[in-house]
């Protein structure tokens, strides 16, 4: 067939579109990849470094223009030691013995890790990315531990960790608590099943709203309860670590869904075989949980952790609606943080904020994967 | 009547099943009393919104009335504000243009690239890839820092890229494979959007694109991709070769078995992942809120602005909220079998 298109000198046009084909044919991989990889060059890895950049500058309206300054790492400086430390990482006191003794409780178990780790032999790369990982986390209960005495109050950083770390796993335990309830021969389950799934469908702003009109003292619907209890004229709205709660539950309400559907899909796809044996055994439940349906869902549960991890600390729609941040900054996110900053203009700040956040949330996803997903995967 | 009788003591009646596809009552009573306050907790919320919107300012601001036509007499006075009255409709159809196009997109070109990492071997020189990073970095350096035009500092990148592709790129054989591109593909979800948001916003001020449906549909389809590319590459790598295999002997081309074999093999995978990335662009705020003003505003921005100066009004904000989740619902409900069914393979390959 080809042989009689090349000799017959009219269909050119024919030849030429038949090796444009084949060219096509033989890079269609580059082609499949190409537009995927030039997207998120343009709105990832571009949009990446202008920032880098633009964290390195201070911004300035001049007349109907901008002028951007470098300043190096300014912004960062104001934000972990200079006028912004309070805003970011909190009003912090000074240690008293207290503090100083649960430190020295998490610095052994930081050092007793890491010393298990080397003894199982290390790896020259495992070993500094375990020490990033340490890093972290004892910044972190530093932070926490100075925010401790009276006086001191919790920056964005501290107030984000909160929502993420407590949010997914009280997402995570219900999640796993119904899907372990609802995989019962129970009836109903499909209709368990849809319900469950709705509040991952409803816009995190319409929740922030919902959730205050139901937390309304003198209208919402609870407002006869509470008035009954005399809680009538507390307003959760004006404690710091209530509205903090608030904003809590509002996320979980959305997110537990997610956890449900992925970790039911998880529990009913177990080893059926297995259960009946240990029905058959006289196991207790527990004992089939731990034994049987734990390893058999841990890698899933860790992938579905991971993902909500990531999610988790992109947090803005639901405090900025709930509370605005308040009282005082105390329901605000790292998202909401910088977005703030970027309102008054301060985009260098704003910048900064959000490597911080990116930094931290890199960090702690890389090492749940490193230390947790691939833990439950090593019998696969 | 002999099936029914259980001669066991009572206790162990109660707490024990007689067979693995039964409950005994005791536990029974405990799953379906803590499934129904589950549900309750999941229903009231909504419920409440949809009644809120058959309020009137009176009736919300009296104290809580939970029953319509027994303890108030509902009006439909609320809707008719917000879709007759009020510019709703502008945002409502710029959510549903803007979802629907950026997720058929990002499912397209996600699945594409998914496609193409699972099935086709790659080898990228690393050498290759340092040499664009810092070409990217110093073309952007030069523009922001040295005021140098940039189709110059362009065309010099791209050139100097040609040049170092035949050059010494060649010699070094270190290569980057088919995990580490996937590996970044998918962690660039990590990234928060703040992040990004602002150089992303200058970048369509450049192209006059500022709070346009185009602006909202690319940028959405950029932050969703990984999420496709995650979920549908273990979809494509869970379906047999053989098919793929015996078309691509009859001389079609890779295109062709990827629309007309592998494509309708993952539907129910496809279904779920679409889903999944409609909710998220559908609900997305912080983006749309930099992106979008008045022409292309989308809903969530809409509901977020109903914090007026004398406090939000539940009774409009409620009618906002129905009809946002009323559209996601009825499509969830088409997709329910194959969403279920999708998560289970995505959720099986971890």
């Amino acid at each position: 067939m080809r042989e009689s298109m090349a000799v017959a000198p009219t269909v050119s046009a024919e030849t030429t579109r038949q090796s444009r084909d084949e060219w096509v044919d033989r890079n269609s991989g580059r082609i499949m990849v190409l537009p995927a990889v030039l997207i998120l060059l343009a709105f990832a890895i571009f949009p990446l470094i202008i920032s880098v950049y633009l964290s390195l500058c201070r911004f300035a309206l001049a007349g109907g223009s901008f002028k951007l300054t470098f300043v190096g790492l300014y912004n960062f400086r104001r934000l972990l030691f200079g006028a912004q430390q309070y805003h970011f990482l909190g009003t912090l006191k000074p240690l008293d013995w207290p503090e100083w003794a649960g430190f020295g409780a998490f610095a052994i178990l930081i050092v007793v890790w890491l010393g298990r780790y080397a003894a199982t032999g290390l790896t020259v790369l495992g070993f500094l990315g375990r020490l990033v990982s340490a890093s972290l986390a004892t910044g972190l209960a530093l932070a926490a531990l100075a925010t401790l005495p009276a006086g001191a109050y919790e920056g964005t950083l501290l107030t984000t960790c909160f929502y993420v770390l407590v949010g997914v796993l009280v997402q995570f335990l219900l999640g796993l608590g119904l899907a372990l309830l609802c995989a019962q021969p129970i009836r109903g389950r499909h209709w368990f099943r849809v319900t469950f799934f709705i509040p991952l469908m409803v816009t995190p702003v319409g929740v922030a709203y919902m959730f205050r009109m139901l937390a309304d003292m003198q209208k919402g619907p609870f407002a006869p309860v509470s008035a009954a209890l005399g809680f009538g004229d507390m307003s959760w709205a004006t404690q710091a670590w209530s509205a903090r709660l608030m904003v809590l539950i509002g996320d979980t309400w959305q997110w537990t869904p997610f956890m449900f559907i992925v970790l039911l899909a998880a529990v009913e796809n177990q080893p059926r075989d297995q259960l009946e044996a240990a029905r058959m055994d006289g196991a207790s439940s527990f004992q089939t949980f731990r034994d049987i349906t734990w390893p058999a869902i841990a890698p899933i549960a860790a992938t579905v952790v991971l993902i909500r991890l990531i999610e988790a600390f992109k947090i803005i729609d639901i405090p900025n609606v709930l509370t605005a941040g308040g009282p005082g900054l105390a329901t605000e996110s790292l998202t909401l943080h910088s977005f703030i900053a970027w309102r008054t203009q301060d985009l260098g700040g704003s910048a900064a904020v959000g490597y911080l956040l990116l930094f931290v949330s890199t960090i702690t996803c890389v090492s749940f994967f490193n230390y947790a997903v691939r833990w439950t995967r090593r019998y696969q | 009547v002999t099936r029914n009788s259980d001669a066991r003591p009572l206790m162990q009646r109660l707490f024990e099943p007689r067979r693995l596809d039964t409950m005994a009552l005791a536990p029974k009573i405990g799953t379906y009393t803590v499934l129904g306050i589950w549900t309750l907790i999941v229903l009231f919320p909504l419920y409440w919104v949809l009644v809120t919107s058959f309020k009137i300012e009176v009736q919300v601001d009296d104290g809580p009335y939970y029953l319509p036509f027994i303890d108030f007499a509902p009006t439909l006075d609320a809707w008719n504000f917000m879709l007759l009255r009020s510019n709703t409709l502008g945002p409502y159809v710029n959510s549903i243009v803007v979802s629907l196009a950026s997720t058929l997109l990002a499912l397209l070109i996600g699945s594409l690239a998914a496609y193409a990492l699972v099935r086709i071997r790659f080898q990228v020189k690393l050498a290759a890839v340092l040499t664009f990073i810092v070409l990217l970095v110093g073309v952007i350096v030069a523009v922001a820092a040295l005021d140098v035009p940039w189709p110059v500092a362009m065309t010099a990148a791209i050139v100097l890229f040609l040049l170092a592709l035949n050059t010494y790129v060649r010699r070094f054989n270190a290569a980057v494979g088919n995990n580490d591109i996937e590996f970044w593909m998918i962690s660039n979800r990590i990234m928060p959007p703040i992040v990004a948001v602002l150089p992303i916003y200058v970048m369509f001020q450049h192209l006059k694109l500022l709070d346009t449906q185009v602006a909202l549909i690319s940028t959405y389809t950029g932050v969703n991709l990984p999420i496709v590319v995650w979920l549908t590459r273990d979809f494509f790598a869970g379906i047999p070769l053989d098919l793929e295999e015996s078309a691509e002997i009859d001389g079609a081309s890779k295109f062709r078995v990827f629309f007309t074999i592998a494509l309708p093999l993952v539907r129910s995978g496809l279904a779920a992942t679409f889903m999944l990335v409609l909710i998220l662009t559908w609900n997305e705020f912080l983006l749309a809120l930099f992106l979008s003003n008045a022409n292309a505003q989308t809903m969530p921005v809409l509901v977020a602005a109903q914090n007026t100066t004398r406090g939000p009004q539940w009774w409009y904000m409620s009618v906002l909220i129905v009809i946002m989740i009323a559209p996601v619902i009825v499509i969830a409900g088409f997709l329910q079998k194959h969403i279920a069914r999708g998560l289970l393979v995505g959720a099986v390959k971890g």
